[in-house]
């Protein structure tokens, strides 16, 4: 790749949250509110650029639910895997893969972490172990499970991280992976991202036990819920799913209860649930709430927010300029990568 | 005839069987209060109620196999699938209980159930949500599969299987559903299952093509008339059963033959249509059969990859001079 690509990527690395350990500093809420920051600005260019068409394809934004994602992911150590849905920007970003890697799959371009292959909802990358990006409800939990069993198997302490809707709980492979995760004892932190409603589906309109930790119970796996507005309150839990696991080497799973600001996908008019309902939800924005305690706490500053805003905004430029940059994959390439091919020089 | 859009032709279609027959139902995922994901069963709810326009979990598998449970109990389940890219999680209802039960049990039970919903790609959706998946099922005995191009088709065709005793494929597209055209408005309007129609006529090539590629086709044959050569453009409909009569009819009359199919050529539609021509009309083939699919290749992101992927009017064009030796 571009010299110009990789000081990008090293640059941004810096900035992901530093490591997390339940506990808060200066430099954490800083680190924390960064990488709220970081998604929501992102999300907001990509509904632009969306309607710019730059942007194309189905694009589900994170909008409100950043706490869950920075809560979460800065606690896995970088041999550990993820795995996430088609509402993903932010756990990529969180997970260091660089802004404009991501915008650039988003446009389609060779840059891109999927080489544009992909597209928004199909964001992929092997260095950091982030394996989708799944575009399929509830795809994604018999692989999370497999690739767990796969680092069993070759002697690994890893652990993996599936994230998931609410809505997903209603798949049978759903149910076939948390049994088998906890017959086989697989080190898995199951993070369900409620944000009640599935595209229009109240949860309560598709589940006979709305409760969702209680279905944990029929498999014997640990099972604790978090308010998922609360950046603070998620790194806590993670904290001692994080342990649990790597302790126990079985299964845990995390409810994160929280709302997404924006529609289902930029096809929605949000008919099934009252503006005043989305009104209410936006007073727990976990940007505004965390800004307020850690100032009111003396962690962060009026000029920290200032200087932070900045930053953000100009990481989400330069992703855009990355992504505008890019090229095109050949259209000779179109048969590349169908199946294997002898090993790059690369 | 009236003006519908594609949508419109659907939801007319299902909401006359419905009022005839009490026994219909229509379940899936976003079909009731959101009125559809993409609109097609607006307004289904409020005129017949949640006992028959039920909304679904995110549970493919479990309601496509009740749908089959309660056909087999009388009713006349109309199951729609977001698109068809995510009934593959509900295939094995499909194609092991659906299809076969009546064989099974020697013909005891009847299955008069229709799964329908969007198929094939839709824009830049990428590999998992761009599949064509008209071929695989009519892999199947048992099955019958339809996909059609324009509003009219759709309304009468889906009346059809609807009130077909058997399983039916129905399959639409998220490109077409604004599509607007003539629609019947005689009662009752019904399509038999199994006709195709020729849809423009021409002596100098056959080309077959059903879905969105129809419209490829129609496109290859406007600007193939300026040329001087005159298509006879033939839209199967239904895929299985095929109208080879109608097919073989116009082959001996232009003696060449292109097939357009949004799939992958392997096994794929074009293949078996194919293969069927040197069947029937080999004496009369005046050039090999050609064929524009898609490459074995899942559909990519980029649009620039995506444009390459998907067969276009071009790929139709070339196709047409290479029967007709013309290139
Ligand atoms: C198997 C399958 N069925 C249906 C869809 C269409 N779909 C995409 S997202 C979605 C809602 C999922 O809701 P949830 O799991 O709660 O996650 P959220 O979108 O709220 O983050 C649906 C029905 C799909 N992508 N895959």
């Amino acid at each position: 790749m571009t010299a110009s690509k990789k000081t990008k990527t090293n640059k941004e690395k810096k900035r992901t949250p530093g490591k997390a350990n339940g506990s808060i500093d200066k430099e954490r809420a800083r680190d924390l509110y960064r990488m709220m920051l970081l998604i929501r600005n992102f999300e907001n260019k990509s509904a632009e650029l969306y309607t710019q068409e730059k942007i194309r394809g189905f694009l589900h934004l994170y909008n409100g639910e950043e706490a869950v994602a920075v809560g979460t992911i800065p606690h896995l150590s970088e041999e550990d895997n993820l795995v996430g849905t088609y509402r993903e920007h932010a756990h990529a970003l969180t997970r260091g893969i660089s802004a404009g890697s991501i915008m650039a799959e988003m446009y389609g371009k060779q840059e891109g972490c999927s080489r544009g292959r992909g597209g928004s909802m199909h964001l992929f990358d092997k260095k950091t172990n982030f394996y989708g990006g799944n575009a399929i409800v509830g795809g994604g939990f018999p692989l999370a499970v497999g690739l767990a069993l796969g680092d069993v198997m070759q002697g690994k302490d890893n652990i993996t991280c599936c994230f998931f809707g609410e809505g997903a709980v209603a798949e049978g492979e759903f149910h076939e992976s948390m049994n088998l995760a906890s017959l086989w004892k697989l080190p898995l932190i199951f993070i369900c991202e409620n944000n009640l409603y599935a595209m229009g589906t109240a949860l309560g309109r598709s589940e006979a036990v709305t409760d969702i930790s209680r279905k944990l119970d029929s498999y014997n796996i640990k099972a604790d819920w978090v308010d998922g507005m609360d950046v603070l309150a998620v790194d806590k839990a993670m904290t001692e799913a994080v342990k649990y696991v790597r302790e126990f080497r079985k299964p845990y799973f995390l409810e994160a209860r929280t709302y997404r600001f924006r529609a289902h996908s930029m096809f929605d008019a949000e008919l099934y649930r009252e503006k005043k309902e989305v009104e209410e939800w936006k007073k727990k924005d976990p940007l505004v709430l965390f800004y307020k305690r850690m100032k009111k706490q003396g962690l962060l500053t009026e000029k920290d927010k200032e200087k932070i805003a900045m930053e953000v905004d100009m990481i989400v430029k330069e992703a855009v300029e990355f992504a505008e940059q890019g090229t095109w994959e050949p259209v000779e390439d179109l048969t590349r990568f169908v199946y294997s091919e002898p090993e790059e020089g690369e | 005839m009236a003006e519908l859009e594609f949508r419109n032709a659907i939801n007319q279609a299902i909401d006359e069987e419905m009022s005839q027959d009490e026994n219909i139902f229509l379940m899936g995922e976003e079909v009731a209060e959101y009125n559809g994901a993409y609109k097609v069963t607006k307004g289904l709810l409020d005129k017949y109620g949640s006992k028959r326009v039920i909304d679904t979990p995110i549970s493919e598998l479990g309601f496509a196999g009740i749908g089959v449970g309660a056909s087999m109990n009388g009713l006349r389940p109309i199951v729609e699938f977001m698109t068809f890219n995510f009934a593959l999680l509900a295939t094995d209802q499909i194609m092991n209980n659906a299809a076969k039960i009546r064989y099974m049990t020697g013909g005891q039970i009847s299955m008069p159930i229709v799964f329908r919903g969007p198929n094939a790609s839709a824009g830049q959706l990428s590999a998992t949500h761009s599949v064509a998946y008209d071929a695989m099922y009519a892999q199947f005995p048992g099955l019958k599969v339809i996909y059609t191009s324009e509003p009219d088709d759709a309304k009468g065709l889906l009346k059809s299987a609807i009130r077909d005793d058997d399983p039916v494929l129905f399959m639409e597209s998220e490109q077409m559903y604004g599509l607007k055209g003539e629609v019947s408005e005689e009662e009752d309007y019904t399509i038999p299952i199994g006709k195709a129609k020729v849809k423009r006529e021409g002596s100098d090539v056959t080309v077959i093509a059903h879905g969105k590629m129809f419209h490829v086709a129609k496109q290859a044959a406007r600007q193939l008339a300026k040329d001087g050569v005159e298509v006879e453009l033939i839209d199967p409909r239904t895929v299985k059963p095929l109208d080879m009569e109608t097919i073989a009819k116009s082959i001996k009359k232009t003696n060449r033959c292109v097939v357009v199919d949004e799939q992958h050529p392997f096994s794929g539609f074009a293949s078996e249509v194919g293969y069927l021509i040197h069947r029937d009309v080999f004496d009369w083939l005046d050039a090999p059969v050609v064929r524009v699919t898609l490459p074995d290749v899942p559909a990519p992101y980029s649009k620039k990859l995506l444009d390459e992927w998907l067969p276009s009017p071009d790929q139709v064009i070339d196709a047409v001079n290479t029967v007709t030796y013309r290139k």
